[in-house]
Parts: C-alpha cells; structure tokens; sequence
C-alpha cells in the first residue's frame, strides 16, 4: 500500500486531522503545565477519564455520547487538584496523584459491578485512533478553536504564572482564576486525546513537545510553536508508520515523539555544547 | 494622606508554626529608601508579602497609597524583585526581553498585548541598567548579576511609584551587592520612587537607605541610619563593639 492510497481512505483521513488538533492542544497547553511543574496532570485526569468512562458506559452512554458524562467529571476533578493544591497543603504530584487513585480506582470497582471489562472501555486503555468517527473530528476541531482562542487571549497572563505566581499576582493577575483556565482546557483535551493515545500513553501528548522544545527553544513563543510542530508531526507520522507496519497507532505516535525529543538533545549538544549540562 | 505610600496599624501574621510578625505599626512617606533589616526569622520577608498581599494578614490593617489591601488594585503603581534564586527556573525558555516585557503586563487591559511604544520601552529600560546587550539571551544563561539587573528591569519597567526588593543581594559578592544597592538609590533619587529593600546586611544598606526598619517579629527601630547608629536600644541590643562594626561604614 503507498502513501497515497492510505490517505484516500476516510477512516485514515478522520485519524489524521483529529489526532493533529489534539496534538496541537496538547503541546501548546503541555509547555505551560511543564513549567508549572504540572506534567503530571494528564495522567492522573485520564485516570479520572478512565472511571468515568466506566460510569457513562454503565449509563449506556456511548462513543461522542460518553463525552455528556465523562467531562463534567474531568473538569470537576482537574479543579479539584488545583484546589488541593491551593489549600490543602499538598504539593502539585500529590494531589494529582490522590485525584489520579480515586479516578482509577472507582473506574475499576464500576467496570466490576457492571460486569467486568468490555471492550469499549479496554479501548480508552490504549486509545484506538483509526476508529474515530466524523462528529468526534467536529468536536475536536471546535474544542481546537475554543482552546487556541482562550490561550490567544490569556497568553501573558498564562506566560506570567508560568514564569512566577508570585510576580504574576503582583502584576495585579488573578492568578487563581487563569490557573483554573489551564487546567480546565487540559481536562477538555485529556478527554480528547483518550481516544487517541488512550490512558497508558497520553501524558506524553502533553509532555514530550514541550520537553523536546525547551531543548531548542530561544524564547517562550518560540518554544510554544516548537512543541506544536514536534506534536503535530509526531501524530502524523506516528499514524502512517503504524498503518504501512501494522503497528498500534499510539504507542507509533508516542514512539516518534520520543525521537524528536532525542534528536532535539542530540540537536542542543551540538548547537549550544555550553549549555548542554 | 496624600504622600503616605505604606502604612502598616498593629498588624500581625501567623504561620502554622506561629507568629511570624507582631503589632508592626509604620509608615513609609514618598520618596523614602526603606532597608528592612533583621536576623533570620524575623519576619523580613513575610513583612513585604504582607504588603503585597502574597501572605494573609492575620490581625491588624495595611494599607498601600492610602488603599485598603484588600481593595488595592493600582498594581502597575509596585514593581516588585524577589530573591532571584528562588524565582527562576533554569530552564525557562524565556528571552530577557520577554521577561522584562512581564512588567508590563499591570499597566495593560484585557486582553493584555505588548506594543511598539512598549517593546522600545524595554529597549530603554535595558539600556539604562547597561543590560541591552543580553535582550537575547535565556534567563537561565546569565550570571546572578545579570539576573538581578533583568529581574530590577522586569521590575520598574512599568516606572512604579513603590519598589519592593526581597533581599536582591543574597546571591551577589560584595562587590556587585554595593553596586547594587548604589543603583537602588540612583533610581530612588532619579525618578522619586520609593523603596522598601530587605536585608540581612544592615551595614552595607545603612549606606544607602535614608531608613532603616530592625525587625525580630516586632520593630525593634524605625528611623535614620544615623540615629541607629547612635540608638542606645540598638547598642543594649547588639553591644557597643557590634554596633561600631555595622555602622563604621557610614
């Protein structure tokens, strides 16, 4: 089969764009989490995916329907970690990892009652990108344009508590308020990129880009479209290696990403030997 | 009233290991160059977060330009420097020029964009504190000297009537830190802002501060430097001979 010919199929085409606009937010919203020291928080929110997923699925709610139940529950707990770490003396990890403990645990003790694994929910394990479907790519492609438009308008201040909270609340930015914005448009994503990279693998949409980038990067903006570029051809190349080898899509996809992330230390080493340490 | 910049009444703050400041009672006039001064522990710092409402004031009031804190909102009129190690991720991709771009951000509406007149706002900024050389570089190349003079650029940039500066010389050798405090008060003279400097070292910033606040939990003194020096409760407190050593610079 050649290039061609696998990107005249519709299932192929749905798993290309979906799976780029996924990657696009995860990256963008990745460098910010990287620096805040939220790098985390994709896995536990996709852990909470997970059980909630199990809840819709014991409603019979099914594919784009099961988003009805999973995000209120996504972004009821990504806010939850940040007020545990707000007030409850707990550091970031912490609470992503208490938010992260309930999510699967719950998941597991839903899927037992309602009959053990099936394969709906096996599939949110390991994300299954060439099974999207056309309303999942519209829903993607919206939450796509909200995210980049809310990071468009809020990008000094995301740039200022990213930098330092404290001098962020001193320019007079309402720290609390743009911190629940980041982890809010996470929540959306993560449930997102379930689908695509599945609960096993879908920190690395997040944290990869933007770890490869800080290796290159010259400035913040810079640094934001080096993640977007390394996430977005990660997917992209991740999906045809997978189709032409027979490879599962996301562990393809996170594959690639890995390389980009060592060409680009091997890349520092050789551009800036000084600051390689 | 009208030049009374920091005001502080009775004001108290607890941590949960217990008080941390007692009944601090102050006021800072218009053009004043305040050295909070003290041992470790004393309060120095959670004394500024206080003012600059990082910490919850637990009893007692403040106010900042005659505001309420709790109703304070003119935060393009404070420009604040914290202690740099502290602050700065070593591997923050940002320029130096973006970073000072931060301080901008107080004087800006939603949604917050940097402009021409802006971006040569920076340039000037750099160029007075004879940094422009570094617009390029990545905060987390540059010398600890270099670093505090881009985060003081950060921190005036948006010209604030008050600078608040967290012990800025911590990181800094003599030398430097002299220079340092020595820019401190060429920038209170020139341009009339007012300073509030925490500092371990009371005797290198006496050189520069017209004030001098000695705090452990409570205020021990408040007044010139001069007067410190000839404070019989500051010599009951240090010793005559500790006293000599702080002040003989002056």
């Amino acid at each position: 089969m050649n290039l061609l010919e696998i990107l005249s199929y519709g299932f192929i085409q749905r798993a290309l764009l979906a799976g780029t606009l996924i990657a696009l937010l995860c990256s963008v919203l990745g460098v910010f989490l990287v620096l805040r020291r939220l790098s985390l928080i994709g896995d536990g929110l996709a852990h909470v995916t997970f059980g909630s997923t199990a809840i819709a699925l014991a409603l019979k709610f099914y594919s784009a329907m099961s988003l009805l139940v999973t995000m209120p529950i996504v972004l009821l707990a990504s806010l939850g970690i940040l007020k545990l770490t707000e007030k409850g003396r707990l550091s970031g990890d912490a609470a992503i990892g208490l938010v992260s403990a309930l999510g699967i645990s719950a998941g597991i003790i839903l899927a037992s009652v309602g009959g053990g694994y099936n394969v709906d929910l096996l599939s949110y394990l390991f994300g299954n990108i060439l099974s999207i479907r056309s309303e999942e790519v519209v829903i993607a492609a919206l939450l796509c344009l909200g995210v980049m438009l809310l990071v468009t308008l809020y990008y000094h201040e995301l740039f200022a508590i990213s930098f330092s909270d404290e001098l962020a609340k001193v320019s007079g930015i309402r720290t609390s308020f743009i911190n629940s914005i980041l982890v809010l448009l996470t929540a959306l994503s993560v449930v997102l990129a379930m689908k695509l990279v599945g609960i096993m693998l879908i920190s690395s949409l997040l944290i990869v880009p933007a770890a490869g980038a800080l290796q290159l990067a010259r400035g913040f903006k810079v640094c934001i479209i080096l993640a977007a570029l390394q996430g977005c051809s990660s997917v992209i190349i991740g999906i045809i290696i997978s189709i032409m080898s027979n490879l599962p899509a996301s562990a393809s996809i996170v594959m690639v990403n890995l390389l980009f992330f060592a060409a680009a230390c091997v890349t520092r080493r050789i551009i800036y030997p000084k600051n390689s340490n | 009233m009208p030049g009374e910049i920091v005001a502080t009444e009775l004001l108290s703050c607890s941590y949960r290991e217990g008080r941390v400041l007692e009944d601090i009672s102050f006021r800072v006039e218009r053009g004043d160059y305040v050295g909070i001064v003290g041992p470790n522990g004393s309060g120095k710092s959670t004394l500024i977060k206080a003012l600059l409402s990082l910490v919850t004031i637990g009893t007692g009031s403040a106010t900042l330009f005659g505001t309420p804190l709790s109703d304070f909102r003119d935060w393009y009129k404070v420009g604040y420097l914290p202690q740099s190690l502290h602050l700065v991720n070593p591997v923050f991709p940002a320029t130096v020029r973006e970073t000072v771009g931060l301080g901008l951000l107080s004087l800006k509406r939603f949604p917050k964009r940097l402009n021409r007149a802006d971006n040569d706002k920076i340039g000037t900024i750099l160029e007075e504190l004879g940094i422009s050389g570094l617009e390029h570089k990545l905060i987390g190349e540059l010398s600890g000297g270099q670093l505090q003079r881009v985060l003081l650029a950060r921190a005036i940039v948006n010209d604030p009537e008050l600078l608040v500066l967290d012990e800025p010389t911590a990181a800094l050798d003599p030398e430097t830190r002299d220079r340092f405090y020595a820019m401190i008060a060429d920038i209170n003279r020139s341009r009339g802002v007012t300073v509030l400097l925490v500092t371990h070292d009371s005797g290198a910033i006496g050189e520069y501060a017209s004030r001098m606040l000695y705090l452990d939990k409570k205020i021990l003194f408040y007044g010139s430097f001069d007067e410190f020096c000839c404070s019989p409760e500051m010599s009951s407190l240090f010793g005559e001979h500790s006293q000599h050593l702080m002040c003989h610079r002056h």
